[in-house]
């Protein structure tokens, strides 16, 4: 199904396009370089739900790790400069009465709520960002940071069901969850360690959810840079349990995590001689499978482990699509 | 237009520096101003850079079009009893009473070398020739310190995600001055990252403009080959005449 009759089909069940929720987005620099196909599947999903993902003007890096020195300050002023950046859509009316900034990435969402959380928590902090910003307006604090999968669940499941044209049936779904969604506490969105946010997605797209022991497991993070070797070790653990436990494929909302989990997978190969290749997915990608859109949302053609055999296998892409 | 003595005056006089012949008892408003620690008493309606002329200092360095275009004149200045340190060109800068100055003659900053034609066009040629761009804590620092007024620090992150086109529009009118590394935390030289950025853009990036394609072709066909030679075949005397009679703009 393309996307245009979906949105006719939507229409004969006689619901609204946009469900009036129109949020401030932050992309994040690695969504629009090497994770393009997070950004956008998930851009056609929320779109599909009637969620309007206003990018943020002007936005800068999140400020990639959340830094945890008490004295290096200058570290948070790229977040709280990204929260003054929501101010101003207020302001100028890009959002009504919006101040939920929604990340997709959960590398930049952890950042960024860390950063925020440090700005509710000392006032004197923010005191002093602001004086060194002195040619942006003050930041006041009001904004809350949240990812898209809060967003999703804040959905009624029946919407997201009732979106689902081609249901995932047989496909068998390992969630990864990684750190940066759950940790650490008062930043993390779900049991740190039994999380089951993207479980209940995957249920609701037909697909069979599989529990892989390693799903919290750190994927070796930035290690990647300069130890490639821990991290494909960590690759191989967290893979081969996966695929012990049944999984066709592995789902992800963190494009660091994805790209240690898939990318790094030439040198798994290299490493462990038994490994079998796993692909490894956006979770968006999958909701985007489902919803019945096309390769210009689901961009399983960026995705290094390319996962359209496995899908074709289960009969979910067609042949040449 | 004018003879070609009016000409060879008004070039003399836009180098010459603005108080040259000017009788101090007729300049009615002076101010002190500080250059490298020493006090000055200068005529109040100078800019930095004919102020440090008239100080007796004469610039071999730091001074280039006296026009605001060529980024040569970075100064670096406080005014008294403030705490900012601030930047600006000095041929473009009025002196205020009690500033403390000192000019920066270059920036030392190396320039990559690379092949625009070679390189691939994603955001890793930067990570590549200038990693320090992924240093960037969008301090603003940069911004602040550009005599442009660009919104540096929003081109130095299109860099990191990409955006060559954003990259282009906010560097264009960049003119190399160095104040934003100078005052780079990071130690990122935004110029030259703008620069491989706009070059990139040029070679991979923007449309082929019609009216480069169309001259180029007159040129291969040789459409300027006379009047060229001609130019070539003339006598000082005759090219003198016509650099006199050129078309420019007024002043």
């Amino acid at each position: 199904m393309t996307q245009d009759n979906d949105h006719a089909s939507r229409e004969e069940r006689g619901e609204s396009k946009t469900g009036g929720l129109k949020l401030p987005y932050y992309p994040g620099c690695t969504l629009k370089t090497t994770a393009r196909n997070l950004e956008d599947s998930a851009l056609a999903v929320a779109d599909a739900l009637g969620i309007e993902l206003v990018e943020l003007p002007r936005w800068n890096c999140c400020g990639v790790v959340a830094s945890l020195t008490d004295d290096d300050l200058m570290r948070h002023m790229g977040p709280v400069r990204n929260f003054i950046r929501v101010q101003e859509m207020n302001s100028t009316g890009l959002v009504e009465d919006e101040l939920r900034l929604v990340a997709l990435c959960s590398m930049c969402f952890n950042t960024l709520k860390q950063t925020n959380k440090r700005m509710h928590e000392r006032p004197k902090d923010l005191k002093s960002i602001n004086d060194l910003m002195y040619r942006e307006e003050d930041y006041r604090g009001e904004v809350e940071v949240v990812h898209f999968l809060e967003i999703l669940r804040e959905i009624e499941p029946e919407r997201i069901a009732g979106l689902v044209s081609d249901p995932l049936e047989g496909l068998k779904v390992a969630p990864y969850y990684g750190c940066t969604l759950l940790r650490p506490k008062g930043i993390g969105i779900d049991d740190p360690e039994r999380p089951t946010a993207q479980d209940d997605l995957i249920r609701l797209l037909g697909a069979t959810v599989v529990d892989n022991p390693r799903k919290t497991v750190c994927c070796g993070s930035y290690q990647t840079d300069d130890n490639k070797d821990a991290v494909a070790n960590l690759a191989y653990d967290i893979l081969t349990h996966a695929r012990a436990a049944g999984a066709d494929v592995v789902t992800t909302f963190c494009p660091l995590c994805a790209f240690n989990l898939d990318n790094r997978q030439r040198v798994v190969m290299e490493r462990h001689p038994d490994f079998e290749p796993m692909p490894v997915l956006y979770l968006t990608q999958l909701m985007a499978l489902a919803f019945g859109f096309g390769e210009e949302a689901c961009r399983f053609d960026l995705n290094y482990t390319d996962p359209r055999e496995v899908l074709e296998a289960s009969r979910l892409v067609r042949e040449g699509s | 237009m004018s003879t070609q003595t009016d000409m060879m005056e008004r070039i003399s006089r836009s180098t010459r520096s603005l108080t040259t012949g000017v009788d101090t008892n007729d300049v009615k408003n002076w101010v002190t101003i500080h250059i490298m620690g020493r006090a000055y008493e200068v005529p109040a309606d100078l800019t930095i850079m004919t102020a440090m002329e008239f100080a007796g200092y004469k610039l071999i360095r730091s001074c280039g079009c006296r026009q605001g275009f060529c980024g040569a004149c970075a100064t670096v200045f406080r005014r008294e009893g403030e705490y900012k340190l601030e930047t600006a060109l000095a041929c473009q800068t009025r002196v205020e009473d009690g500033m403390s100055l000192v000019q920066i003659p270059f920036v030392p900053a190396g320039a990559a070398s690379y092949d625009v034609a070679e390189e691939r066009y994603a955001f890793s040629v930067f990570s590549k020739y200038y990693p320090e761009v992924d240093r960037c804590v969008s301090c603003n620092t940069c911004t602040k310190a550009c005599p442009q007024d660009l919104e540096v620090m929003d081109y130095i992150q299109a860099a990191i995600r990409g955006d060559f086109e954003a990259l282009t529009e906010g560097s264009f009118d960049c003119i190399q001055c160095g104040l934003c590394a100078l005052r780079c935390p990071a130690e990122i030289a935004q110029y030259h990252v703008g620069q491989l950025g706009r070059r990139m853009y040029g070679r991979h990036g923007s449309p082929e403009p019609d009216h480069l394609r169309t001259r180029l072709e007159e040129i291969e066909r040789g459409d300027f080959e006379d009047a060229l030679n001609e130019l070539v075949g003339a006598s000082q005397e005759k090219l003198t005449k016509l650099y006199a009679a050129r078309e420019r703009e007024s002043d």
